[in-house]
């Protein structure tokens, strides 16, 4: 075969080179997937539930009508925040799991701005508001980045201990400090006025703005990675510190840069629980979001682009826990064991990538 | 159950017959044949890659010879892996140490038993253990962990661990470049007193004449596979193992240099940095590279030339001393770096100086990603530029690739070395740092490699090249600087390097 040669089906061989890693990055992970969900159909079947019935109930509560994907979408927001909190840090090669506390803290920070506003138009309230979330939630995990970077610390471990720490600080300072008196049964902050309510958008459906807002943050964060030279940058530290640093590139800058900026998004998504949703910050900001967008960035791989069908996907699962524990009498956790499962079974296939021939350009040339 | 084994004790002799070992179409020892007398302490010299490693792993069973043999205690010996070896009495102590760090040194000894019990008698076993040490010419503190030892200490555990399992030949793979030379000496005193008290033979791999001449009683040296002399230490001087060594005059292939040295490019004043260990320092007084002339390091792996290269890449920090380019103070940063054009080609690229995972184009670009042709920084990335770049360095520099999408990791390590050369070298460039730039190469690759460097001289490029290769040294440079313990140990100018001397200044010994 001559230099020039075209492989089998009359695909060039740049772009064999070019499309068989992409197709290898979707493949695995659907593939991946789906094996994982098979496992959990066995696992229902040893409760003596039907996975038919459960798959069904998914579909229908989450995905089949306009109703049910209402009730997905506005679900959505909070994954694609916490999706990105593990992204971003993953492509410098770090692996962050504390989002859940820079969704508190964010959460409390947004709630507590708003209440000493109360007054405030929204046109500068909100943008205070939003603008300390964001520096909250980054200061947080931008913290577990210098800790790696200055102190040898492991960000995994640094960032699940201070995940622990942001809840309970958040829990004290919403019981302690900043409780509203008024609040007898659920200690909150002081509610928000209906000014500082963030609503939702103008398109006849009962999504609120933290949808736009996630999957603009997404789209940002794909050209920050694959379109700029900071990206760029970036991706040859995650990939090989050494290199990086040989090419005199500010690997710890880098580090706490992306560490921070993820975090700010995941204080972002506390900003719209509190503004959307709850009104105040209480301990109903707590609800594993956090945890959940682990599964959607190694879902994803990490590409922010894909993070947010990942996220729809999960929302959709979300969403139809009430209705499948209301049909199956199976209890609330069965998700979580669900997520677990196929949590479990991407992280097995991280090993196949590189592995299997139908992704190698000379298995299509070999059958010329 | 303790009892006592019924090992034989006492020195054995062990001879490699004739030993050859290919692997493909290289061959890295070629009909070797050393005799290891019983009873005596045996050296065993050679240039990195000389085959040494080859030749006790094949003693070992850890590779089996292409053809050739072992007697052991003049049996014709078959030594199918460690365990054969060990059944017959002979042991080795690893160059790095292979104790269990949080265990004692008493615990150490007895897991290493291969017929440790499950359940294990402590009380009993210490009895046994206190009754061998009390044969034993020296001791150690057997109820610390491993890891409060000194180095010293460790080194000697791992030879009592061998004496314990049962050893009566033992083969020592540089066993002082982790100690201090006091230590070295002390244990290496220890190990000529069993062998003249007759319990055990020695086979010592080293890079140090002064250990050699002071402990060994033979010697063997091996150049490129092949047995290049040896005999009884009394009888050679240290320039003769270098000739051994080295080979006599080095055949030097004619290159064009075409230009004269001209200003001073890179200049280290008194710099100090700590090594690798953290225990030992690097230590360099004054070293200049001058514009269209190399610079060539020479030195023994692991006497500074890793921690050389870090500090001028800004991996490791100095604790002392300036670095400047041009008279420019240098921390290289990307910025420093790029306005003083400073390049760097580090060993074994595809670990140092790519992205693995990155695109071959990404790779080439790591470069110039960041600038537009104005020389202005850019914040978005040009997907175009980075392309057309990779076209014309693959074709300019040869990268065999199956696309610039490809993996740079997919590329054979002659190609990966290109692409990294192709990077570094393109664009204006007034000092180049080099390590061990054809390790690992074949033939074709390493001569394309270094015509580059020696036209990258030519065009008027300070180069320095950091080698553990001493024929590329001199192939090379101009002028050639020996590193030993951290320092500069030695100068000479290319036209009247004298190999013998090279070697005795990398051998630690002036």
């Amino acid at each position: 075969m001559n230099d020039t040669a075209t492989a089998s089906l009359g695909i060039p061989r740049p772009a064999l080179a070019k499309w068989l890693p992409r197709a290898e990055a979707v493949a695995i992970p659907l593939a991946a997937l789906i094996c994982g969900l098979v496992v959990f159909s066995l696992f229902l079947l040893t409760q003596g539930k039907s996975p038919i019935e459960f798959y069904a109930l998914i579909y229908k509560a989450g995905f089949s009508t306009a109703f049910s994907w209402q009730n997905t979408l506005s679900r959505v927001a909070p994954l694609l925040f916490a999706g990105l909190c593990v992204a971003l840090p993953a492509r410098l090669g770090l692996v962050v799991i504390g989002g859940e506390g820079a969704i508190a803290l964010g959460g409390l920070a947004a709630a507590v701005l708003g209440a000493s506003m109360a007054g405030a138009s929204p046109l500068i309230g909100l943008p205070i508001m939003f603008a300390g979330a964001a520096l909250v939630g980054g200061a947080w995990i931008g913290a577990v980045g210098w800790l790696r970077i200055r102190r040898g610390v492991n960000e995994t471990i640094a960032s699940l201990l201070m995940a622990y720490i942001a809840i309970a600080l958040m829990n004290h300072l919403v019981e302690g400090p900043f409780r509203d008196p008024a609040s007898l049964n659920k200690p909150s902050t002081a509610p928000l006025t209906d000014a500082l309510r963030v609503g939702d958008m103008p398109i006849g459906v009962e999504v609120h703005w933290g949808f736009a807002f996630g999957v603009l943050a997404c789209v940002i964060s794909w050209l920050l990675m694959d379109r700029t030279t900071l990206g760029f940058a970036a991706r040859i530290a995650g990939d090989n510190i050494r290199a990086a640093q040989v090419q005199g590139l500010p690997v710890g800058k880098l580090v706490i840069g992306f560490t921070a900026l993820g975090g700010a998004f995941a204080g972002l998504a506390g900003f719209f629980e509190v503004t959307a949703i709850h009104g105040a910050a209480n301990a109903s900001l707590v609800a594993g979001y956090g945890y959940t967008g682990i599964l959607v960035a190694f879902l994803a791989r990490h590409n922010p682009l894909a993070i947010i069908p990942v996220a729809t996907l999960l929302a959709g699962f979300e969403a139809s826990s009430g209705l499948i524990q209301r049909r199956m009498d199976l209890p609330d956790a069965t998700i979580l064991v669900m997520e677990g499962i196929v949590f479990v079974v991407i992280l097995l296939s991280e090993t196949l990538y590189g592995r299997l021939p139908v992704f190698n350009p000379r298995f299509w040339e070999t059958r010329a | 159950m303790s009892h006592e084994p019924a090992l034989p004790t006492g020195a054995i002799g062990v001879e490699a017959v004739s030993m050859t070992m290919r692997f493909g179409d290289f061959t890295a020892l070629d009909a070797v044949t050393i005799n290891i007398r019983p009873g005596t302490f045996h050296a065993l010299l050679g240039e990195n890659g000389a085959g040494k490693s080859t030749l006790v792993k094949c003693i070992m069973g850890f590779y089996h010879a292409t053809s050739g043999g072992v007697l052991v205690d003049g049996h014709d010996a078959r030594i199918k892996d460690p365990v054969d070896a060990q059944k017959l009495g002979l042991g080795m102590v690893y160059q790095h140490f292979t104790l269990v760090p949080s265990l004692t040194g008493a615990e150490n000894l007895v897991i290493s038993r291969a017929d440790a019990p499950g359940v294990i008698p402590w009380r009993q076993e210490r009895a046994r253990l206190d009754g061998f040490l009390d044969r034993m010419p020296f001791r150690v503190p057997l109820d610390q962990p491993v890891n409060r030892l000194s180095a010293g200490e460790k080194q000697k555990l791992e030879i009592l661990k061998q004496l314990y399992l049962g050893s009566r030949f033992l083969i020592l793979d540089e066993p002082t470049s982790v100690l201090t030379p006091a230590e070295a000496d002390e244990v290496l005193g220890h190990v000529r007193g069993l062998c003249s008290a007759g319990q055990i033979s020695v086979l010592m791999i080293s890079h140090k004449f002064r250990e050699v001449t002071q402990f060994a009683d033979d010697v063997s040296v091996l150049r490129r596979g092949k047995l290049a002399g040896g005999g009884a230490v009394s009888d050679l001087t240290h320039a003769d193992m270098a000739r051994m060594m080295m080979g006599e005059e080095t055949e030097r292939r004619e290159l064009s240099r075409t230009l004269t040295n001209g200003e001073t490019v890179l200049a280290l004043h008194a710099v100090q940095a700590s090594d690798r260990s953290g225990l030992k320092s690097i230590a360099i007084d004054d070293l200049q590279v001058r514009a269209g002339e190399i610079l060539g390091v020479a030195g023994v792996s692991g006497n500074g030339q890793t921690e050389l290269m870090e500090i001028l890449t800004g991996q490791r920090r100095l604790t002392g001393g300036t670095i400047s380019v041009k008279d420019a103070p240098y921390h290289a940063t990307r910025r420093e770096a790029r306005d003083l054009r400073v390049r760097y080609l580090p060993e074994e690229p595809l670990y140092n100086a790519c992205a693995p995972r990155m695109s071959v184009a990404e790779n080439l670009a790591f470069r110039l990603f960041d600038i537009g042709t104005d020389g202005k920084p850019r914040i978005w990335k040009n997907s175009r530029a980075i392309l057309d770049n990779a076209a014309s360095r693959i074709a300019e520099f040869k990268v065999k690739t199956t696309s610039p999408h490809s993996p740079i990791s997919a590329l054979s390590g002659g190609n990966v070395q290109r692409a990294v050369l192709a990077r570094e070298l393109t664009g204006d460039v007034d000092l180049l740092v080099v390590a061990n730039p054809c390790f690992g190469l074949d033939f074709a690759a390493v001569a394309a490699i270094r015509d580059r460097l020696i036209e990258a001289r030519n065009s008027g490029v300070a180069v320095l090249l950091i080698s553990e290769d001493l024929d590329e040294i001199l192939e090379l440079s101009d002028r050639i600087v020996v590193m030993s313990e951290g320092r500069i140990a030695f100068e000479t100018s290319a036209a009247a390097a004298n190999t013998a001397e090279i070697g005795s200044y990398m051998a630690g010994h002036a």
